[in-house]
């Protein structure tokens, strides 16, 4: 018997034929709109039961129709300038912004570092762990009289609050992250002879980079939840000082665009980590 | 006597609080230069921890291990050792990967173009060139492998070492790396200390096959010589006599004299 290898018939294809110009424009228009009308619609409720419940006299709270009216130069104009203490929303939040960013980013480098030797060393990690584990659960407001008291001025103070709140899961991350390094990575450090340098730098950090990352995502989050309490107390010119600025003489409707404003800005800082995080640990994730 | 390397009187216990268990006893073993060694043993056999002890990543007990009649008890390039799950670092590229091997053996022999083309050489000697800007998680099992292989490669390691370098690749995968590997050593004459579970793969790389007892306190059971000539051909070895005598006496070893018994408690 004879072997042979029998041929299949080819079949022919016929191509998908590419749509015209047009047509391609409104498939990008149908898929944008299925992704962006939802939450405005449900945000047109929101308003709407809103604009109800608080149009009758007697409301405590501002309906969004009065907030409009009221707060219109907030809402249009975040950055102008009419004197002293009556500037744009954008303007405070860049205060604040810079305050976190500074106390943040010692709690990066200090928590990383930290984080580090915590998840190299055994011996750091049972002295210093049962002590962070207790800290971590204090208030960011509970520390503020103390540092009040060490700095006795508000800036620093108000930094010193964005450190320690964000500070914890940072260290407590990074130190999962150095301690769940593979042995495999070790082992092939160790075959290299790589110097505690190069080993820090080449396996450690990208090995913990995911982990890390986490640390930092939600130690963003807490510093945006801290600077605004803090800057109610110590006052100066950020956002919170601008809402506790409003009550005290009764500006509903401004406290309402500022958090509006807080609520934008924690989300946009929660993104620009987060997209930092897939930039950087690409491919560590993934194996 | 002065051999290539040398296992002489190993001893390794291991200690976990007051318990000390002993996995190899009294294991001698001298490997010429240039020779292809294989360690077979049913699981548990303490196989990877002897390869672990000539790679200096564990510390041996008692005895020593010499290389060119020096003692090695921390780990280094000069004993490159092949992982069995390839250990590739996943954040770097293939090319990336073996670089850093390089960058660091040849930190001041070997100028930056001399190093590129190291790595670029290395990686042809596998066939793997061509996903040179991948990362590991882009490739294949098999193809993690030879980039895993090319990086000890690129070492130029005095000995090889295999730890089960094929175990987790299909059967098909494994004939071609095999091949590669015979090839590469036909090339570049390493000497070659290899762990593995697979009779067949024992009898066609090595010249020389260690079988081990069953644990704990597993010694050397028995050395093969293969007196098969190289290069070697798979198809045709199938049918070779001496091929089948060599095979057939690690079989009885394995499965008559010192069949796996589990778990014995």
């Amino acid at each position: 018997m004879e072997v042979r290898p029998s041929a299949a018939k080819v079949l022919a294809l016929t191509m998908p034929k590419r749509g015209t110009l047009a047509s391609r424009m409104i498939e990008r228009a149908r898929d944008t709109a299925a992704q962006v009308l939802p939450p405005l619609i449900v945000l047109g409720i929101i308003l709407g039961v809103w604009q109800i419940l608080c149009m009758k006299p007697g409301a405590t709270l501002p309906s969004p129709s009065k907030i409009w009216v009221e707060a219109y130069d907030l809402i249009v104009d975040p950055f102008f300038v009419a004197g002293p203490q009556d500037i744009g929303l954008g303007w405070r939040v860049l205060t604040s912004l810079q305050r976190v960013s500074v106390g943040y980013g010692l709690a990066g480098v200090i928590g990383i570092a930290i984080g580090t030797i915590i998840g190299q060393s055994v011996w750091a990690m049972r002295g210093l762990d049962p002590i962070f584990q207790v800290l971590r659960t204090i208030s960011p407001l509970a520390w503020l009289p103390i540092s009040l008291a060490a700095f006795r001025d508000s800036q620093p103070s108000a930094i010193f609050v964005i450190f320690i709140t964000s500070v914890w899961p940072i260290i407590i991350n990074t130190a999962v992250g150095i301690r769940n390094i593979p042995q495999d990575y070790r082992n092939v450090a160790q075959v290299l002879r790589l110097n505690p340098l190069e080993f820090f730098w080449k396996i450690m950090i990208p090995s913990a980079a995911p982990y890390i990352f986490t640390g930092l995502r939600i130690g963003i989050g807490l510093s945006w939840l801290a600077i605004v309490a803090a800057e109610m107390l110590t006052g100066g010119v950020g956002i919170g000082f601008f809402i506790w600025d409003a009550w005290n003489s009764s500006r509903l409707p401004d406290i309402v665009v500022a958090l509006v404003y807080i609520g934008i800005v924690g989300f946009i800082l929660d993104r620009i980590v987060a997209l930092l995080a897939s930039i950087v640990t690409r491919g560590t994730a993934a194996n | 006597m002065s051999s290539f390397l040398k296992i002489d009187h190993v001893d390794k216990n291991f200690t976990r609080g007051s318990m000390e268990t002993q996995v190899l006893k009294d294991i001698t073993l001298s490997i010429e230069a240039g020779q292809y060694v294989s360690i077979i043993g049913h699981s548990g056999c303490g196989k990877s921890t002897l390869l672990n002890l000539v790679a200096g990543l564990l510390p041996v007990t008692a005895g020593c291990v010499l290389l060119e009649n020096k003692e090695v008890n921390s780990p280094g390039p000069d004993r490159a050792v092949v992982f069995q799950n390839h250990s590739l670092l996943p954040w770097l590229t293939v090319y990336g990967n073996i670089k850093l091997a390089v960058d660091k053996v040849f930190s001041g022999k070997k100028s930056r173009a001399e190093r590129h083309a190291w790595v670029m050489h290395n990686l042809d000697l596998v066939q793997m060139s061509h996903a040179s800007d991948k990362r590991p998680a882009e490739i294949s099992g098999g193809m993690k492998q030879r980039v895993g292989l090319a990086r000890a490669l690129a070492m130029e390691p005095k000995v090889l070492l295999l730890d089960e370098p094929f175990g987790a690749l299909d059967a098909l995968t494994r004939a071609h790396l095999q091949d590669s590997v015979m090839a590469i050593h036909g090339k570049l004459g390493n000497t070659v200390l290899m762990i593995t579970h697979d009779v067949d793969e024992a009898v066609l790389l090595s010249d020389r096959i260690v079988m081990m007892t069953n644990g704990p306190a597993a010694r050397i059971g028995e050395v093969l010589d293969v007196p098969l000539a190289r290069p070697r051909k798979r198809l045709a070895l199938t049918t070779d006599p001496i091929y089948l005598k060599c095979r057939q006496r690690v079989l009885e070893f394995l499965y008559e004299r010192h069949h796996f018994v589990e778990a014995a408690a």
